[in-house]
């Protein structure tokens, strides 16, 4: 399934059970796969039109009475545009709000570097009190949908809208504050984020094939971050790779190096270099953005001869 | 209960004086303009119980400028929401009493403000989650003249209109001042009623603001509408300063600036008419 349907379908559930819950749009409901929703819920749905600061201050207002609003648009929209909206009337005052933003990175295609958010989990990170949690495929986000609506605080979602390779099985059990260990290794540790953790998987399979046993762990909650898992796996195994559709400042590395600030470990990173997006499909970008499992396995290498 | 308003508005400027002269220095301008709005509000019109200041269903005030937190905070102790004594911790380290409204610190304030704009649109969403609700309620805010440059105002200002939000009474603090000069100067409202009205918005004109019984009238006035669909826009042609002939005197300088508690005290005794 898409994610935006698995998504749209656990937000029709709860707002069935709990006629608080509430979704805000900001002209991209159908983007975000809601639209439907809005005959179902009339009362629920509240298309802001293309007005995001809006938004934003007016789900911090629908809290305040009692609602538990999720307001959606494309990623930098969701974000870099309404930051102070988010700073102030949603964490600052904390409200119970839900930030969804859709087409992260280089998911963002064709609609190019406007719409191609690099910056937007630094953005985030850097404001107090918020959250954020970044999916893997259906089966985590299915999972975590109700978490996410039980937290009482609010939460950035990046999420990726179309389909995504399945990583997680269904007996699969989701902490919004512990990392998932998908595969132990003993000889360096890599962390992903979102999308890019199937090819993570695939860059493992590739290692071991040449003798070296990767620990792949997805951090879904970049804020806060499993420490205590972070600072485990790298100790254990002495070496550690970054893999993040974002710019490596600001996002999955920069967080990983916080936590490891105190470790005399080596890091590196595959991640966005600094730069803007630009259109193209998905492996256009990955080659031009070096996000790809060839470039995934030489980070690894690379972190393994820093040891 | 019956409140001369008048006394009141005298007791909440008499207030605003002390705390911020006991502190030295705040926005003193845009505290005494509001005054009567606040007075007519916690005292006469809204649906509020400070013994219960969470109840369901109550009215709520969101000062979306949000720097005028020392006014509210004035008003909120006068109408029994927390001891007068506690006026004088305002922008002390670990007050309950910032200079900017915080809902999560000030017993009584219903909207965290003070990024510019920002409070309009959540008291918006307050209008909308108590229409939702069909509890009653009416929700009033307070805008100023400069923050009515921010572009998200606008943005609420269509979408209150287009969702018939007549549950939602707003007023705008027409001082004329803000902080780089006169608004005519820096980046003109004119016409502000036209633009509201142009807005879908129904418009009540209120030539003094300062003058309690005006002010009165126009939220009366605000609350018949209700059941047309329009939410209310009251535009209060006020005096920044006003009550206090030196702080007006200082044109747009009074806007944030030193007060001793000399200065407070002489200031309050023209607020009594003891001079």
């Amino acid at each position: 399934m898409e994610m935006r349907a698995v998504y749209a379908a656990c937000l029709a559930e709860m707002m069935e059970k709990d006629k608080h819950v509430c979704v805000l749009d900001a002209d991209l409901s159908k983007a975000s796969g809601t639209l439907a929703l809005y005959k179902q819920f009339p009362e629920q749905m509240f298309d802001c039109g293309v007005a995001e600061q809006n938004m934003a201050s007016i789900a911090a207002g629908l809290s305040s009475y009692g609602f538990k609003p999720w307001i959606e648009s494309f990623t930098p929209f969701a974000t870099r545009r309404i930051c102070d909206q988010i700073a102030i009337s949603i964490s600052y005052a904390k409200r119970n709000v839900k930030i969804v933003g859709t087409d992260p990175g280089i998911s963002a295609e064709l609609n190019g570097g406007t719409h191609m958010s690099m910056e937007d989990i630094g953005v985030i990170r850097s404001i107090p009190g918020m959250v954020i949690f970044e999916p893997v495929d259906e089966v985590q986000l299915r999972a975590a949908m109700p978490v996410l609506n039980d937290y009482d605080g609010p939460v950035y979602v990046r999420l990726f809208r179309k389909q995504l390779p399945v990583v997680f099985n269904d007996d699969y059990k989701f902490d919004l504050f512990k990392a998932d260990t998908i595969h132990e290794g003993k000889d360096l540790t890599i962390f992903v984020s979102g999308m890019l953790t199937a090819d993570v998987v695939e860059a493992a399979k590739l290692l071991s094939a040449e003798g070296i046993d990767a620990e792949v762990i997805n951090i879904h909650t970049i804020k806060p971050i499993d420490r205590e898992t972070v600072i485990a796996s790298a100790r254990k195994t002495g070496a550690v790779l970054t893999v993040e559709n974002h710019n490596v400042i600001g996002g999955l590395q920069s967080a990983v190096l916080e936590a490891l600030a105190a470790e005399k470990i080596p890091v590196c990173a595959v991640g966005v270099e600094d730069r803007f997006g630009e259109v193209g499909k998905l492996p256009y970008l990955r080659e031009a953005m070096g996000l790809t499992v060839e470039n995934i396995v030489a980070g690894a290498k690379k972190a393994l001869s820093l040891k | 209960m019956n409140y001369d308003l008048t006394e009141i508005c005298k007791d909440i400027r008499c207030d605003i004086l002390t705390c911020i002269g006991h502190l030295g220095v705040g926005h003193i301008g845009g505290c005494l303009s509001v005054v009567e709005a606040l007075a007519v509000l916690y005292f006469k019109e809204m649906n509020i119980d400070p013994k219960n200041p969470q109840m369901p269903g109550r009215d709520r005030f969101v000062c979306s400028k949000g720097h005028a937190g020392p006014a509210v905070y004035a008003t909120l102790a006068n109408r029994g929401y927390f001891d007068k004594k506690e006026l004088l911790t305002l922008n002390q380290g670990g007050t309950n009493l910032p200079s900017h409204c915080d809902m999560n610190r000030t017993i009584g304030i219903d909207m965290t403000t003070g990024s510019l704009g920002q409070g309009f649109s959540c008291a918006v969403g307050v209008a909308l989650g108590s229409k939702v609700e069909t509890d009653g309620a009416t929700i009033y805010a307070m805008i100023g003249d400069g923050e009515s440059q921010e572009g998200q105002i606008w943005e609420a200002a269509m979408f209150a209109a287009a969702k018939k939000l007549d549950n939602l009474i707003a007023f705008t603090d027409y001082n004329k001042m803000q902080i780089d000069g006169t608004t005519a100067e820096v980046n003109d409202l004119d016409p502000l009623c036209d633009k509201w009205a142009a807005f879908g918005w129904n418009v009540i004109d209120v030539k003094d603001g300062n003058d309690v019984d005006q002010v009165a009238e126009a939220v009366a006035a605000a609350k018949a509408n209700r059941g047309t669909g329009k939410p209310t826009m009251i535009i209060l042609n006020t005096l920044k300063g006003c009550g206090v002939q030196w702080i007006v005197d200082l044109g747009t300088a009074n806007h944030n600036t030193n007060m001793t508690e000399e200065q407070a005290a002489a200031a309050i005794r023209e607020i009594r008419g003891e001079d």
